[in-house]
């Protein structure tokens, strides 16, 4: 291995893995990734992966809507030869209050502008959509037959590989223990595995990533949330879709591989609980059986918990370290970091290598908590 | 074990081949193998293939079998189907302790 990189990027995630695919497409190829398990071994391999352009903001609904066009492509972008697995069957956003309703009113005018192809549908054709859904109680839904899902497993190792392909280098198993700045610029990584010098550094370690800003001096308003996920039994094709209502908090939908995947939000503490609870065994069963009584008959086979990285506007935040020049952290997906993640990456490569995005990264900066100037959103589970 | 045909993980039909070509693209554990393959994702969870990942592993590696890291054993141990779950928390009325 070499002494030092021109960057380090902390975390093997799907944000970290993108970051260095983009890097090196831009001639940005001395660059070292550091995971300190395996690739996909935090959220990215944890999350149920769905891709949606239906949000409430125009600034989300562009980067869904970019990084799905990137998803369409991703084999032959990355020149991967495995299936990425994306399936776009739709997103049926269902309305339980009135108020929901007017706001999804409001969210397909944004949609639109953008030229994003999501309509209303009344419950009938709801019906239509998901012949087993359980319309009572709502009001209407919108649905995006563009939205889906995709595997969030060859998605990653479809960046790393190509990212591989072009000179980056991975480490895996190895911590990043410290962080070493001189004269006020990020100097070197300190790994479980040596250090290494570096002349920038982009952190990538999601619910990690505020410990490890903090070794610079840098403050990052992100928690970290325990959000759990189910999966059943697979079964014959019942839905193309992914139904989801952020009302009742609630996403499920089935796989191509037949087994359906589901979770439900609870508002929980700030922890690092990776363990699994049968309360929400219970909840979730009872939340989407009422959606979709047909699931009754469904095995449960396995559950699993995961974090969120929850920022104050649940948006991302993308900032240089005050005291710590060239030290960037990319965290507070705030549990929607998968399918923004290909547009992000390129937004953060064009930054590094001096070309032009029609984004302005400063936007994310945290300073936004200072100035008010926040990234809301009213479509977020 | 030689045959290259031999079905590792029966759930989720996967051959013995197919397991050490993952192996030799650079996997270290049962976990990686799982995630890339489904190896241990069917209704057994791994009952089966888990042993039989870990022996190819341990071979590849020469490493001990007690070496290879196994996965996290995830509920429910038992497949469980959700109507009853559900009926659960209905009767605990309400039994939110989340
Ligand atoms: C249950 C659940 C469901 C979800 N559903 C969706 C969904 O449907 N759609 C969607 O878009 N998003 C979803 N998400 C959110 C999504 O998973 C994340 O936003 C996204 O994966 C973040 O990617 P990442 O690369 O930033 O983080 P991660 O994948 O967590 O990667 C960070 C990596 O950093 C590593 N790391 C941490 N500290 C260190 C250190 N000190 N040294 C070295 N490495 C370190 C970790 O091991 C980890 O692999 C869900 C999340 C959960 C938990």
């Amino acid at each position: 291995m070499k002494k030092g990189y021109d960057v380090i990027i902390i975390g093997g995630g799907i944000v970290g893995c993108a970051t260095a695919f983009e890097l090196a497409k831009r001639g940005i190829t001395d660059v070292l990734l550091v995971e300190k398990g395996y690739l996909t071994s935090g959220a990215t391999g944890r999350c149920g992966a769905g891709i949606r352009q239906q949000w409430g903001s125009e600034l989300n609904a562009r980067i869904a809507m970019e990084s799905t066009h990137l998803f369409e492509n991703l084999e032959e972008y990355t020149g991967y030869n495995h299936s990425c697995g994306l399936h776009q069957g739709g997103y049926l956003l269902v309305a339980y209050t009135e108020k929901e309703w007017a706001q999804f009113q409001e969210n397909l005018e944004v949609q639109h502008r953008l030229g994003i192809d999501s309509r209303a549908v009344d419950l009938k054709e709801a019906r239509e959509i998901v012949p087993c859904l359980n319309t009572e109680g709502m009001f209407g839904a919108t649905f995006c037959a563009k939205d889906g899902h995709a595997d969030p497993f060859h998605c990653t190792q479809a960046y790393a590989q190509g990212a591989r392909r072009m000179g980056v280098e991975f480490l895996t198993y190895t911590e990043v223990t410290g962080l070493q700045v001189k004269s006020g610029h990020i100097a070197a990584v300190e790994t479980t595995n040596g250090t290494f010098e570096a002349k920038t550094v982009i952190n990538c370690a999601n619910v990690r990533a505020p410990e490890l800003a903090k070794m610079v001096g840098e403050d990052i308003p992100v928690t970290s949330e325990r959000h759990q996920a189910l999966v059943t039994e697979p079964v014959a094709p019942l839905m193309d879709c992914m139904v989801m209502s952020f009302h009742r908090s609630y996403y499920v939908q089935q796989t191509p591989h037949g087994s359906f995947v589901m979770g439900i939000g609870p508002k929980e503490e700030p922890s690092f609980n990776f363990h699994s609870s049968w309360q929400f065994l219970e909840k979730n069963c009872a939340v989407i059986c009422e959606a979709l009584p047909v699931l009754r008959k469904l095995n449960v086979v396995r559950q699993w918990a995961g974090q969120y990285d929850l920022s104050p506007d649940r948006n991302p935040i993308i900032d240089e370290a005050k005291e710590a020049a060239g030290f960037y952290s990319v965290c507070g997906f705030s549990g929607h970091g998968f399918m923004v993640a290909p547009r992000i990456a390129i937004l953060m490569a064009n930054h590094l290598a001096g070309q032009d995005d029609t984004m302005d990264i400063r936007m994310f900066s945290k300073e936004r908590y200072q100035t008010g100037k926040l990234l809301l959103e009213p479509a977020v589970v | 074990m030689d045959d290259k045909n031999t079905i590792l993980c029966r759930c989720e039909d996967l051959t013995r081949e197919t397991i050490l070509a993952c192996i030799e693209s650079g996997c270290h554990t049962i976990d990686e193998i799982k995630r890339m393959t489904r190896a241990g994702m069917g209704p057994c969870q791994g009952r089966t293939c888990r042993m039989l990942i870990a022996q190819e592993l341990a071979s590849y590696y020469h490493v001990p079998l007690e070496d290879v890291l196994m996965p996290t054993f995830r509920p429910p141990t038992k497949p469980v189907p959700m109507g009853i779950l559900a009926d659960a928390f209905s009767e605990e009325e309400g039994g939110d302790s989340e």
